[in-house]
């Protein structure tokens, strides 16, 4: 019972640090960002490369994907992105559709189209017991690795000057210009560390969730769930949505098998239904 | 107006049958893209091998191989098939996993066009309703049912059974059920796992929470590395639960990344890169060369494949309509790299050795380890 | 209201539904492909059927802003449905299996329409998606019925009317889709160009005020969302039809992604943009996938990329392309639109 809590909340921790980019950049500016899975692909691909190939420590290899992915996600942001954020919705999703099948191919390409594994230390294969539950030594790393990264936004968020002016331009991105606040450049920056999160987590996931070039699409769905049961105005949604579909998902499948995959999709049309934005959404001003 | 129109129809039939007399036209429809595009690479990769070892031209025709990809899904595979059979006047179709070999199946038989299913492991692909096809895959039932005659005499008593929920898991399950209860045997737990599915951890704190002594699991093919990482992360490894399944389980093209969690998995297969015997030495050298990775069980559907069509085409000499074909390919055999098979004359499916190995680390790198053989084994399903 | 406002609304609705020459045109080019490219004519049926699908979703998205990426949960069921009846014999007759089979379709979108009425694009796209999802899911759990993962096997279509039995060549199945999209085309042009079809476009416009000029949105809504249900279904029935065959594909994302890919590419809210986006969609992917089986979709991405970066208008323009039909019609009316949108009486 109790370890299949765990194993549902270290799931769902797993699909925050995946989600949670993509959640911010959403309410910001409005934009839907279909392509959020390639970035997570990329830094599972990356880390793949420099642990397997170049022998980094695995949690050097996480930190470069982090970085990595990062200024990928800038570097896109900046030459791409900036000349779609005036279109209609309806061109933003062929714009990043198109963008996830070519990082699709290109992977496919590049890397092979198996599945593969990131070498990670035996120090965090296997599971030890405490007073009856089991306890999976890489799923209590990425507990923690999440953990530590939620309470870090979260200060940043609330307490540092950064974050007000994100908040701020979330809420209303016109008024927030008229302060003088840099909507476009705060915009940049959170891009850059959504993708950089999405690429951890696609690092992080990869033992877990598999790593293959048809990541972005597999999990595209997942994501949105998470964006949308949590709603776009605050992290704290997102985090609190993952969580509920990470522990219903794992607890559905284990105790109905049958219907485990029903789980989740109900989970959201229900919420959808009660709460049209979200779990957590205030009142949008926009 | 009319006119025109008559015109413009005979134009068009007559470009449609303007088909070089000394070609024969090979389509085949594999899954190249999404997620199972490992598997359609491996039948390509297999398929081009044996065109370049042994020339494009048999029987004094010239081989022309058209590949298309219909990303897995059934209703492409059919439209592309019936593309193939109709514009193209292939004489022979290739087809690839088990929805699509089916969606092509009456096909091959309305258009009388002879069809190698060349990954599909599910029996009922090759039936009695559809005569022109033959199989050069493997079934899981072959598989299946050996490895439970073997669990059932090395010690397994109580099994819990991990399957992907369709047709070739069904029989996977059915087959390995029937044979390991016969053998005195316990199924504890069957656990249906979906097929799309990006966690098994749930699945396998169930079928750990049922204490068996031996898990025997079918997943397909490319989602074996995340099961078998998981499961030795849930510590059933240590819980003294023994790992079996069909080979698909250890498909050579995964296992280098998979990692040590899958020493010691025994699982009966019908192909080992390790197999010891020179057409194999000689295949996987000249595999590897060419495409830089390990070969694996599914591509000897596509060599194996490609060698029944050559060897049909020069018993018939260079006759290609389907009967005449599917005759000259009924009863075959050959040595393939992966040992001795056949076409079985009565059911036109495979009969194969298949290899009861074990995981190990050879060289620093892991590999199926053959260790007994169970000779000119036929599907089970077909047997009565 | 008096008689001269009642003529001139009446003269209003007859000039903008009139048929203008590129609508000829269009159809013409339909028509003449059937005897023109005879050995086209599997790719074309699956165009066919596409181009059914892509306007059942253009009405609700391109009529009543209704975004949507679970249409391929009606599309599923009328395949499914059409399927299943030829199976088992049930209703042997295809075009009465077609009206059957969008019917349930139609009944399933009257029932989920209450889930569309509310909230943002976001939270539309995601509950549309779940059902589309739970469809499939119910789908894989009743293999007894379904076949399952590996499809409906064994389905034998009897001939249409008793008259016309389908060939391998796909030419039967080509005029059958032919003849099922022109007619539903026609009903659909009628119902868009009906009162009823601009006060959906009032809607659309801005829903409040649809609303406070007498229009009850949620009826209006629930009503073209049950339509274009019935469209989709009948576009999977013919799916299910001309390939004797279903499986859980029919019920995917990806088809759901795709179906939004082709309506945007060809434009939305004039009919003819699911139609001319078919032809595009399916025609570039047949032929980039057969040039690179393995990597078509690198290609397409791209397609996709530029055409988004260049701009579709200026695409159009420049090439005279896709979009000018649209811009042609459109234009013609759009100015007038608002004010006629609707005749005081009409509303609720």
């Amino acid at each position: 019972m109790l370890t299949i809590l765990f194993d549902g909340i270290a799931y769902g921790m797993l699909l925050f640090v995946l989600a949670c980019g993509l959640s911010v950049t959403l309410g910001l500016m409005n934009f839907v960002n279909l392509a959020h899975g390639a970035f997570a692909m990329a830094g599972g691909y990356i880390t793949l490369v420099l642990v397997n190939r170049a022998g980094l420590p695995f949690f050097a290899g996480l930190a470069v994907a982090f970085v990595v992915t990062a200024f990928i996600g800038a570097l896109f942001e900046r030459t791409l992105y900036v000349h779609v954020y005036g279109k209609s919705p309806l061109d933003q999703v062929l714009f990043t559709i198109g963008l996830v099948f070519m990082a699709v191919a290109a992977v496919d390409y590049v890397m092979g189209s198996q599945q593969v594994f990131i070498q990670i230390p035996s120090a965090l294969q296997g599971r030890f017991e405490i007073f009856g539950v089991g306890v999976g030594r890489y799923r209590l790393l990425i507990i923690a690795v999440c953990g530590i990264l939620t309470l870090a936004l979260q200060l940043i968020l609330s307490s540092s000057r950064f974050g007000s002016r994100l908040r701020a331009s979330v809420d209303d991105a016109r008024v927030a210009r008229g302060l003088g606040i840099n909507v476009n450049a705060v915009f940049s920056l959170t891009f850059a560390v959504g993708s950089g999160l999405a690429g951890l987590g696609g690092a992080l996931g990869a033992e877990i969730l598999g790593l293959d070039p048809t990541f972005p699409l597999k999990y595209m769905v997942y994501f949105l769930i998470v964006v949308t049961v949590g709603g776009t105005s605050s992290i704290t949604g997102p985090f609190a949505a993952s969580l509920l579909i990470g522990i219903a998902d794992v607890a559905g499948k284990y105790y109905v098998p049958k219907f485990g995959a029903f789980v989740i999709y109900t989970i959201m049309i229900i919420v959808l239904i009660l709460r049209p934005q979200g779990l957590f959404a205030r009142a949008a001003g926009k | 107006m009319l006119r025109i129109v008559a015109i413009a129809l005979a134009a068009g039939t007559m470009a449609s049958t303007g088909v070089l007399a000394q070609d024969v036209k090979v389509g085949v429809v594999l899954p190249l893209t999404g997620g199972l595009a490992p598997v359609g690479k491996q039948v390509q990769a297999g398929i081009k091998l044996y065109m370049d070892k042994n020339g494009a031209t048999v029987a004094g025709k010239k081989i022309d191989l058209i590949i298309k990809d219909d990303a897995g899904v059934p209703d492409n595979s059919k439209r592309l098939a019936q593309e193939l059979i109709v514009n193209d006047k292939v004489a022979i179709i290739g087809s690839g996993i088990t929805p699509s070999a089916m969606a092509i199946g009456p096909l091959s038989t309305q258009g009388k066009t002879a069809n190698v299913v060349t990954v599909s492991g599910t029996s009922g692909v090759i039936n009695p309703n559809n005569p022109y096809m033959v199989r050069t895959s493997f079934t899981l039932g072959q598989q299946s049912g050996i490895i439970a005659e073997w669990a059932a005499k090395n010690g397994s008593k109580k099994v819990a059974i991990v399957q992907s929920d369709w047709a070739p898991g069904a029989e996977a399950t059915a087959v390995f059920t029937d044979a390991f209860t016969k053998a005195g045997g316990q199924i504890v737990e069957t656990i249906k796992v979906p097929l799309a599915n990006p966690d098994f951890a749930p699945f396998l704190q169930r079928a750990r929470d049922a204490n068996p002594d031996t898990l025997f699991v079918f997943v397909p093919a490319g989602q074996a590395g995340t099961f078998a990482k998981q499961f030795a992360e849930r510590g059933l490894d240590k819980a003294g639960i023994k790992l079996i399944g069909p080979g698909d389980i250890v498909d050579d093209n995964d296992l280098p990344g998979m990692g040590d969690a899958m020493l010691g998995v025994v699982t009966a297969g019908i192909y080992s890169v390790l197999h010891n015997s020179p057409t194999n030495k000689e295949y996987v050298a000249a595999f590897k060369k060419a495409n830089g990775y390990r070969p694996n069980f599914i591509s000897l559907g596509g060599y194996d494949g490609m060698h029944l069509i050559y060897e049909a085409l020069k018993k018939t000499q260079g006759k290609t309509d389907g009967e005449s074909l599917i005759n000259a390919m009924k009863g075959m055999k050959w040595e393939s790299p992966r040992g001795p098979i056949s076409i079985d004359p009565d059911t036109r499916d495979i009969v194969q050795s298949i290899y009861i190995g074990k995981v190990e680390k050879v060289d620093g790198e892991l590999y199926d380890v053959e260790f007994a053989t169970f000779e000119a084994v036929k599907d089970p399903l077909k047997k009565k | 209201m008096p008689p001269a406002l009642v003529g001139k609304v009446a003269h209003r609705l007859a000039t903008r539904a009139r048929w203008r020459l590129l609508e000829y045109a269009f159809w013409l080019a339909a028509l003449a492909s059937f005897f023109l490219l005879p050995n086209r004519h599997l790719i074309l049926t699956e165009i066919a059927w596409l181009a059914l699908f892509a306007l059942s979703l253009d009405l609700i998205l391109g009529y009543a802003g209704i975004i949507s990426l679970g249409h391929a949960a009606f599309f599923g069921l009328g395949s499914y449905l059409a399927a299943l009846l030829a199976k088992h014999g049930i209703v042997n007759e295809p075009v009465l299996a077609l009206v059957l089979s969008g019917l349930c379709a139609a009944v399933l979108g009257f029932a989920t329409s209450f889930l569309v009425l509310r909230g943002s694009d976001l939270t539309r796209l995601m509950v549309t998606l779940g059902v589309a999802l739970i469809m499939r899911e119910i789908a894989n759990q009743i293999p007894d019925i379904t076949g399952g993962a590996d499809g409906l096997q064994g389905v034998v279509i009897a001939p249409i009317l008793g008259l016309f039995q389908f060939d391998i060549f796909g030419h039967v199945a080509y005029a059958y889709c032919l003849i099922v999209l022109f007619i539903l085309f026609l009903l659909a042009r009628r119902v868009v160009y009906s009162p009823f079809g601009l006060s959906l476009r009032a809607v659309k416009g801005n829903p409040l005020r649809a609303a406070s000029i007498g229009i009850s949105v949620n009826a209006r809504l629930v009503t073209i969302y049950t339509f274009a249900a019935f469209y989709a279904g009948i576009a999977g029935a013919l799916l299910a039809q001309t390939t004797a065959f279903a499986s859980l594909d029919v019920f995917s994302f990806e088809r759901s992604a795709d179906l939004l890919l082709v309506l945007i590419i060809g434009g939305t809210g004039y009919l003819y943009g699911g139609l001319i986006g078919a032809v595009i969609f399916k025609l570039m992917q047949d032929w980039i996938a057969n040039l690179t089986p393995q990597y078509w979709q690198f290609w397409i991405g791209l397609v996709l990329v530029l055409i988004v970066l260049i701009g579709r208008d200026r695409i159009a323009l420049r090439t005279g392309g896709v979009r000018l039909l649209a811009e042609r019609i459109t234009r013609r009316f759009a100015p007038a639109a608002a004010p006629v949108a609707v005749p005081p009486g009409e509303g609720s």
